[in-house]
């Protein structure tokens, strides 16, 4: 089974403020421990080695090629 | 006898007074755990050996101490199996802490109809003591102290080996040299190889500390513990009332410093402390600081010169898998190198040692090496989610199941060696081609007894499954014992449901509990297939002597 990158949220914007809201008062390492935790709890959920790795390798990809002003906190 | 002071005398052999260089069938370098059982092996099945220590001593300190399951029945085979366990102290239970709190816990043994339990804690001297006692039972093996290799060159005839010793310098020819010299082997730099891998950086303080404790016979992992804040523990049992305690020091730790008493004596005070057992009197009796790594030799076979244990490869301890993955090293080679010299087989059976075991140590070294990132995390990312990991456990079962403190050793199943027969017949459960075959409770010859226990040294054996004299059984037994003519001794077991059932040319054992039959996916008439080192090699369903046949060849990497 392939990762889907098709919309296939129940209600996207409803889950977009309500991952930034599960960080409110968090310190910037409460912020990454829940990520990080976000992640592994999300993993098991999914379950499926493929669906995983297809995964990370989008996850990684984008990293790499991102330009730099958009990977670090640094705005104007 | 203190295995721990024991001095083994040096004693001049004739060889070393021969005009011309004595020659021998198997010279094995390094009389440890894992070049003792191979020359035991080989003496069992009738192959003079001639085995080479350069010191005249066992084993300073502990260091191996945790002996799995499949180890002890290779023991069981060679004799000294009964003594180890009776000594060791068994387990099968870890335990995983974080901080004070207990977050995971792990039975090794689930199914108790075993004979042996999934690991013994016992001193690595213990281990090598009753091996060489046993070793010197055994008239075919020369066993000779204060013998140091320091040259090794082969040629088409065989391999020379120039030998330092007390009285001078020597030479032996072998037709086989087995290095069994350990992580720092010498026959393995004389001739220019090297084992390549990760070092990790870390380091651990390993204690023997002697004291009257009340702490179960577990493994207790610690993770961040009050008595030893930000770093790793461990705790195990070991006899003689002595407890074996690793304390993780991180890389920047001087290992020199560290192994001074005074600075250990604070840190098992501590231990202590925060346990029932605060005030316990204790002596510390060996200590030392490690560095570990992962690491193998990229071919275990150079021509005649083989390697087994440390020195064709090196795992972190977390998991148990160095003596473990050694001795079933030398339980792999064993049976081949015999095969070869009795003229069974030829050369492409040896040369399918190196491929089995090297396949075996890549499966440790990847487990290793996971249990050590996850003990020691390198990069920032990576302790965050390790942290993670071991936070989400207290509450969530799935991340106990990440939580990594050591896959503790089991036995490799040979996927994909050329001496398995595939499955053609559809099979349920492990007992697939390559896997070490699983004991069983047993009745045989009207006493209780185990399955392992009733396959004959070092042979291959089949395993025919019955029904009340089915005409399947019986002639399962004639198409065996067919194929394996003037190719190999063959034993053949009958398991059966009771008594009644005898077939002539097989040995009847009773599947009281049905155990093997459910372990092995027995049905009437089918015929499991087990290598000398008691790995399957092929099952069928209704096999004809053609098939066995086959098989059999396979096994023994014949065209």
């Amino acid at each position: 089974m392939p990762l889907i990158t098709t919309p296939h949220f129940d209600a996207a914007d409803a889950f977009y403020e309500a991952l930034i809201d599960a960080h409110r008062e968090l310190s910037s390492a409460q912020s990454h421990e829940l990520n990080a935790k976000l992640v592994l709890l999300l993993a098991n959920h999914v379950g499926d080695r493929g669906v995983l790795d297809e995964a990370l390798a989008a996850a990684r990809d984008s990293v790499l090629r991102a330009p730099p002003t958009l990977s670090t906190g640094n705005r104007r | 006898m203190d295995y721990q002071k024991v001095v083994f005398p040096y004693r001049r052999a004739p060889d070393q007074g021969a005009r011309t260089p004595a020659r021998h069938p198997v010279v094995v370098v390094g009389a440890g755990p894992v070049g003792l059982a191979l020359a035991i092996d080989l003496a069992q099945q009738r192959v003079p050996v001639v085995l080479l220590d350069n010191d005249d001593r066992l084993s300073t300190g502990s260091r191996a101490i945790c002996f799995a399951k499949r180890t002890l029945e290779i023991f069981d085979r060679l004799g000294v199996g009964a003594g180890l366990v009776d000594k060791g102290v068994s387990w099968n239970t870890g335990r995983v802490f974080l901080r004070d709190q207990p977050i995971y816990s792990f039975n090794l043994q689930p199914e108790t109809t075993h004979e042996r339990p999934a690991f013994i804690n016992i001193q690595q001297y213990y281990v090598e003591g009753y091996l060489v006692e046993r070793a010197q039972e055994l008239p075919l093996i020369d066993l000779r102290w204060k013998n140091a290799v320091t040259a090794v060159a082969q040629d088409d005839n065989g391999v020379q080996v120039t030998v330092q010793t007390p009285d001078g310098d020597y030479a032996l020819r072998a037709d086989h040299l087995v290095a069994c010299d350990g992580a720092r082997s010498s026959v393995r730099s004389l001739i220019g190889q090297e084992a390549k891998g990760r070092t990790f950086r870390d380091r651990f303080l390993i204690a023997d500390v002697k004291m009257a404790a009340d702490f179960p016979a577990e493994r207790w992992f610690w993770f961040d513990p009050p008595f030893h804040p930000g770093y790793s523990a461990l705790l195990h049992k070991q006899p003689d009332d002595v407890w074996r305690i690793d304390f993780q020091l991180g890389w920047d730790a001087d290992p020199e410093a560290e192994k001074q008493p005074e600075r250990i004596l604070p840190r098992v005070r501590a231990l202590l402390a925060h346990s029932a057992m605060k005030d316990a009197p204790f002596e510390l009796e060996w200590a030392s600081v490690y560095t570990f790594s992962c690491e193998r030799m990229a071919s275990f076979r150079h021509g005649r010169v083989v390697f087994a244990g440390d020195a064709a490869h090196r795992v972190s301890p977390f998991g148990a898998r160095g003596a473990n993955s050694g001795v079933q090293d030398a339980e792999n080679l064993a049976w081949k190198l015999a095969a070869v010299l009795q003229g069974r087989a030829g050369d492409a059976l040896l040369a399918s040692y190196g491929p089995e075991r090297e396949a075996a140590a890549d499966e440790n070294i990847g487990h290793s090496t996971r249990a050590t990132d996850f003990i020691t995390p390198k990069s920032e990312v990576s302790r965050l989610f390790r942290d993670a990991t071991l936070q989400l456990a207290r509450d969530h079962a799935f991340a106990r199941a990440l939580v990594n403190s050591g896959r503790l050793s089991t036995p490799a199943t040979l996927h994909g060696s050329p001496l398995n027969t595939p499955d053609r017949d559809e099979f349920e459960g492990s007992m697939m081609p390559g896997a070490p075959a699983s004991d069983a409770p047993v009745r045989v010859d009207g006493r209780d007894g185990w399955l392992l226990r009733c396959l004959g040294t070092s042979r291959f054996a089949a395993l025919v499954f019955d029904d009340a004299g089915s005409p399947a059984a019986g002639r399962a037994v004639r198409a065996l014992h067919q194929a394996a003519d003037e190719l190999a001794p063959l034993d053949v077991l009958l398991v059966a449901a009771d008594a009644r059932s005898r077939v002539e040319g097989a040995r009847t054992v009773i599947d009281a509990a049905g155990l093997v039959t459910r372990r092995y996916d027995g049905r009437p008439g089918t015929v499991v297939l087990l290598r000398p080192d008691q790995h399957v090699c092929a099952r069928w369903r209704a096999p004809d002597a053609a098939a066995l046949r086959q098989a059999l060849r396979r096994a023994l990497a014949l065209p």
